[in-house]
């Protein structure tokens, strides 16, 4: 497998230098693993903090700015974070508002991130953390470490950036971003296998004919494997996968999300099939985002989150918003 | 009788078990995980074994709180977490004495498993660390060499279990027929501390 890189074990060191040179709007600590908005803190103003494994960019430093995240910290390729540097992050955005730290369903990511929160707590900052469980791929939570984090992370943090941007208090922030998440669901699938620069072949076998349903963003195997599908297939079974689910009764916001290697041509094609079975099962959708946001490395594929909303949240999904991945209204 | 140098050799026969064993591992990750358990553990454990040597704590708990504590500054994921809690609360629970016997160590050791299921939330027979941790913990009141066997007879068993704990849960029925990483390396750290405690003449 041919990649891109020096040696495996300076990818994130060596993208965050890259970050740094294209993106002066930001701090970037290199040693640390830090990347902060530039005018960080912000009077008055709720820090959020997210982070996670590396190999899903742009989440989360791609979403650093104004309208979104405070600070990331990103995490060894598909490996949480430590919790000195949530509590580094934590620390130069708090302008005495308090810190929301999301964090993504993975026993990794909680894990540190509550070490984290009680180390910073130590330190004066006031800390509260939401946990985004979206995917519905994840059935039987009884048995498993309960249902993943995927694209609802995106939602959550553009609305309860936007939200902290208007200088909501940090209760309004948390129950903003609790609201998305509780709104949001998502379903993905692989049409070709992860590699990890650190293993340098594919994490699990998936034949050319084969695609994968139900998979997370870190190159696990999905739920259940079958022949290859058209695109309308795939985006009947993705979308009625969520709807049955959510159960929307309004409008939603979409994100038909590429993991990786899947092309816009592809997405958008795909994206026409999601609006048609959301059409066709009675679902307004008011907006629709389309792009590689939560990726998983070189995994060819694609997820589709639906977020049910109300004004209130339309209206913060639509304020400015300007990070390297993301930007409107400004 | 066991001392502050004890526990650091400790830590060092782990740092080269982890060293010797880091494809394994990441090889049984990449069956139900991510692949990345080896290099993250190899990471973790080579700071540990420099820092306890730089620092040179003076007593077998303060050893173990800084290997703990320098554990889950490094490694991230899961283990970190995990691995830093088993050894920081082993420490905590070892306090402040210059030299501890295997009891002691046995009960403290104790203490630091039950500190990871508390963290973790997993139960014996869930496919993790644990499966290793908990009959090793056990048997440590007998002897060092009973806790290696019972580690890695323990870390065996995982094969036919269904993960509830940790990334593999996800993969539901296909994560049976994989032995458990987790519970693996935690054998190596259990028999590490037998190696260290043969090579010094401690009882075995």
């Amino acid at each position: 497998m041919k990649m891109l890189i020096n040696v495996p074990e300076t990818v994130v060191a060596d993208a965050l230098r890259g970050m740094a040179a294209a993106h002066p709007e930001l701090t970037v600590d290199v040693e640390n693993r830090v990347v902060v908005r530039r005018d960080a803190p912000v009077a008055g103003k709720v820090g959020l903090v997210s982070g996670g494994g590396s190999g899903h960019e742009p989440l989360h430093a791609g979403f650093v700015g104004p309208g979104m995240l405070s600070a990331a910290c990103p995490g060894e390729v598909f490996t949480s974070p430590v919790p000195d540097q949530m509590v580094r992050a934590a620390a130069a955005v708090d302008s005495g508002a308090g810190v929301l730290f999301v964090v993504k369903n993975y026993t990794g990511d909680v894990l540190n991130f509550e070490m984290a929160a009680e180390l910073a707590e130590d330190e004066g900052i006031q800390v509260a953390q939401v946990v985004v469980d979206d995917d519905v791929a994840v059935s039987d939570s009884t048995f498993t470490a309960g249902r993943r984090g995927t694209g609802a992370t995106l939602f959550v943090e553009k609305i309860a950036g936007a939200a902290a941007d208007e200088g909501a208090p940090l209760d309004r922030v948390v129950s903003v971003a609790r609201q998305v998440n509780g709104s949001s669901r998502s379903f993905g699938v692989a049409l070709s296998a992860v590699t990890t620069p650190a293993k340098g072949s594919p994490t699990f076998d998936l034949p050319a004919g084969e695609l994968e349903l139900g998979i997370g963003i870190h190159g696990e195997p999905g739920r259940e494997r079958r022949p290859m599908m058209t695109s309308g297939e795939i985006a009947d079974f993705a979308v009625d996968a969520v709807l049955e689910d959510l159960r929307p009764t309004g409008p939603v916001l979409a994100l038909v999300n590429g993991m990786g290697a899947t092309p816009l041509l592809e997405l958008y094609g795909f994206s026409a099939e999601v609006h048609r079975v959301l059409g066709e099962r009675g679902v307004p959708v008011a907006r629709t985002l389309v792009g590689n946001y939560v990726t998983s490395l070189d995994m060819a594929g694609c997820s589709v989150t639906l977020c049910q909303i109300d004004e209130e949240l339309l209206r913060l999904w639509d304020a400015p918003v300007e990070t390297p991945a993301l930007r409107w209204g400004r | 009788m066991l001392d502050a140098d004890f526990f650091r050799r400790w830590m060092a026969a782990t740092a080269t078990a982890v060293d010797r064993e880091a494809d394994h591992l990441t090889e049984l990750d990449s069956a139900i995980g991510d692949a990345d358990h080896g290099s993250n553990l190899q990471r973790g454990f080579t700071a540990v074994a420099a820092v306890v040597e730089k620092d040179a704590p003076a007593t077998p708990g303060a050893v173990l709180t800084l290997a703990g504590r320098q554990l889950i500054s490094t490694v991230g994921g899961a283990s970190g977490p995990l691995y830093g809690t088993l050894l920081r609360r082993t420490g905590k629970a070892l306090g402040e004495a210059a030299e501890v016997d295997r009891d002691r160590l046995a009960r403290a050791f104790a203490e630091g498993v039950a500190a990871v299921g508390q963290l973790g939330g997993a139960q014996a027979g869930d496919k993790t660390m644990l499966d290793a941790l908990l009959p090793a913990a056990e048997a440590l009141g007998s002897s060092f060499r009973g806790a290696a066997d019972a580690a890695r007879a323990g870390a065996g068993a995982t094969v036919p279990l269904q993960a509830r704990k940790g990334r593999a849960s996800y993969l539901g029925e296909r994560s049976i027929g994989h032995q458990d990483p987790g519970a693996t390396s935690a054998a190596l750290l259990v028999e590490a501390l037998a190696e260290t405690a043969a090579d010094g003449g401690v009882d075995a």
